[in-house]
């Protein structure tokens, strides 16, 4: 080690590898991961979610897995909560769709609408 | 860098690994390649939790839930549920972690809400055998800090301000130690880490060593630069492989990173270490004992002065400081010193280690700020008392300190109090004795141990506390005669103030302290030959009351024939009686009672 500078680079990248330890108030993208998810191709956009926040490099957004959320019909279902707004659940995901709701709605605020259940017909 | 969706934290702390966590990798690593996770779940061998009456211990990361008691054969579910599928498995979970159906994460339970972890921040939340981990975590920013901010001086003062004190029992301001060491004349000095715990039951050292290595290093660095050293020792017993490995493998890293070695931080600052093992001698502990075995000499102790800050290892001037004194050293520099000082008492400031144990729920590790009560330790982050038996005494300090009744439950911890009621802070063994057991039995088994552990060089300590032991001995063996309470006394209080070192200063501490609070126990066990909690065989009588149905069942099972009666009639129990107890353990009708 020869600088401080050098260090911080290290805890940096170490930080993104522990980050998901830490206690925080933050997003939460919750994908619906029961067996009628999983079917439905859910881990797919449960892997999409997690390389997006990665590359993006995005701080206190948790990535995470819950059971069965009842719509089995239009899974794979994934929820996002933000602090003070209200739960907004998008159906019939992809890997592509997740990156774009991560780009329009969990950086820039835009929730898609297209995406959400309460487009589905 | 790989980035996985869930970590598995599994405890490797020695507790846990004793109770099985090894079998518990093996079965996670091979459930994660059979459902093809290992790419997105990532499995993390941490230092001790703190709470080993619950382990094995096993978290999942981000939901923070806290699986308990984990067996091998309850991985596959762990991993089929909640990793695969996210559905937590409750019923696994620490009992406390569920509550009306809600599932609460580690922080939330009680054991660790009353909690405020400084030196054991990263125990059981980084893997300790990955310098980056401890680096994301704020790792060696202390140091860098230090070596490129700010001036030996400015240092010092710093950690004088915060107000630590030592964490090994003594209690003396780490910063006057520090600077006695740096105005010691001297070109070769050195840095010494006292991990050679060796009170019964306390392991807060321990598990700094296995859950945060890394911090001891960076501490000692600090150390170095600020007395001068280049050199630094940690003196850790040979009976703690699973600290040695994980400490060797963390210097190992940081030479590697060039946190260790030569021109640190480009500064021009030199530092390394070594590790040195003891065979685990209670003596050692001692800090001059400590340096003679350091040296290859036999541990024994020399009289002070010279303290080791003017005349140490090989007669240099030497810093020596207990683990968990240094693991609080980074916090305080990244921090500040007022930081440190806002939290504790007025004269002891920051947080303690301790290692709970003994008639406790929680067993386990726990760090509180100064000045929380013992009643607060004890029945809210220790859990109370098993069984809804009956809160007798606390021992703190070990062999040297003493026990502390029921009335000064609500004394707040700090070095100062502890010492006023006659126990002492020590290192942070805090035993729970509940009303089964015998305050003279307790006093024996502590005396018992520092005899043992007696190096012999002075007469006091090596014949005195032998007298001791005798004089106890006798007293539980319902020999004790009128005046003997008042010998122990006496010869308490000369071995105390006689004494070379630490260990015979205190050793009579735990006779001293019962006698003060249980001394009708003694006269108990010494007038009426009685041992009222029941634990001195000698002084039990065997009694079958008028419940006995004539069964004979006890009189079959006694092995030396001393219970008569016939069939259908109150049995009674004879001289010939060796006290073994297999009658009471038999009597389906609790017909017989000891007395």
């Amino acid at each position: 080690m020869k600088s401080l500078m050098e260090l911080a680079k290290i805890r940096e990248e170490a930080m993104k590898k522990v980050d998901i330890r830490n206690d925080r108030e933050g997003t939460r993208i919750v994908v619906g991961m029961a067996t009628c998810g999983i079917s439905a191709g859910a881990r797919p956009v449960l892997m999409a979610a997690v390389e997006e926040v990665r590359t993006r490099n995005l701080q206190e957004i948790v990535v995470s897995q819950t059971g069965c959320i009842g719509i089995c019909r239009l899974e794979p279902l994934v929820e996002v909560y933000k602090q003070g707004e209200e739960k907004v659940t998008y159906v019939e995901m992809t890997a592509d769709k997740m990156k774009r709701v991560i780009a329009e709605h969990i950086v820039n605020g835009k929730v898609v609408n297209e995406y959400t259940i309460g487009s589905v017909k | 860098m790989e980035l996985y969706r869930s970590h598995v934290l599994v405890c490797g702390g020695t507790g846990c690994t004793s109770s099985g966590s090894i079998s518990i990798e093996d079965a996670l690593k091979t459930e994660l390649a059979k459902h093809k996770l290992e790419k997105e779940v990532k499995m993390v061998r941490t230092g001790c939790f703190g709470l080993c009456e619950a382990g094995p211990i096993v978290i999942v990361y981000p939901e923070g839930a806290f699986y308990s008691q984990v067996k091998a054969e309850d991985i596959s579910r762990i991993t089929e549920e909640h990793l695969l599928k996210g559905r937590i498995v409750t019923d696994l979970l620490f009992k406390e972690a569920v509550v009306e159906d809600q599932v609460r994460s580690i922080n939330e339970i009680d054991f660790y809400r009353k909690q405020k972890r400084v030196a054991l921040r990263n125990c059981g939340v980084i893997d300790p055998e990955d310098i980056t981990e401890y680096i994301a975590f704020d790792g060696y920013k202390a140091l860098g800090k230090v070596l490129t901010e700010m001036t030996k001086e400015e240092l010092i003062e710093t950690i004088k301000k915060s107000g630590l004190r030592g964490r090994g029992g003594g209690g003396f301001p780490t910063g006057l130690k520090w600077e006695f060491t740096y105005k010691a004349t001297g070109t070769q000095k050195y840095v010494v880490c006292n991990a050679d715990e060796g009170d019964p039951g306390a392991f807060m050292d321990r598990s700094v060593l296995e859950g945060d290595p890394h911090a001891l290093i960076e501490a000692m660095a600090i150390a170095g630069y600020a007395v001068g050293a280049n050199q630094g020792y940690v003196y850790v017993r040979a009976e703690y492989p699973i600290a040695v490995h994980r400490l060797q493998i963390a210097i190992d890293q940081a030479r590697e990173n060039e946190l260790l070695g030569k021109n640190i931080f480009d500064t021009g600052f030199d530092f390394d270490l070594e590790i040195r093992l003891g065979a685990g001698a209670f003596v050692c502990g001692e800090e001059t004992a400590l340096l003679n075995s350091i040296e290859g000499k036999r541990g024994m102790p020399r009289p002070r002065p010279p303290f080791p800050a003017i005349k140490g290892l090989w007669e240099k001037p030497t810093l020596l400081s207990n683990v968990e004194t240094y693991a609080n050293i980074p916090q305080i520099i990244l921090n500040g010193a007022e930081w440190f000082a806002g939290i504790g008492t007025e004269k002891s400031k920051g947080t303690k280690v301790f290692a709970l144990g003994g008639k406790i729920n929680n067993t386990g590790l726990l760090e509180i700020p100064m000045g929380t009560t013992l009643r607060e330790v004890i029945f809210e982050i220790g859990g109370g008392i098993p069984d809804g038996k009956a809160f007798k005494a606390v021992q703190t300090g070990g062999p040297s300190g003493g026990c502390i009744a029921t009335e000064h439950l609500d004394t707040p911890i700090d070095y100062d109090n502890l010492i006023s009621l006659g126990s002492m802070m020590g290192s942070g063994g805090m035993i729970v004795m509940d009303e089964d057991n015998c305050m003279v039995d307790i006093a024996r088994f502590f005396l018992d141990f520092t005899v043992d552990e007696s190096c012999g060089k002075c007469p006091p300590c090596r014949i005195g506390t032998k007298r001791m032991l005798e004089l106890l001995d006798k007293i539980t063996e319902g020999n004790g005669e009128d005046g003997d309470i008042e010998k122990l006394e006496k010869l308490a209080v000369n071995i105390k103030a006689s004494s070379l070192c630490g260990l015979g200063q205190t050793a009579p501490n735990p006779v001293l302290s019962t006698i003060k609070y249980f001394r009708h126990e003694y006269e108990a066990h010494v007038y009426d030959k009685k041992c009222p909690s029941g634990v001195c065989q000698n002084l039990l009588n065997y009694v079958i009351t008028n419940d006995c149905k004539g069964c004979t069942l006890c009189k079959k099972v006694c092995p030396v024939n001393a219970i008569s009666g016939e069939v259908k009639k109150l049995h009674t129990i004879s001289d010939a009686c060796i006290k073994c107890g297999a009658c009471v353990d038999k009597c389906p009708f609790k017909a017989i009672i000891k007395q």
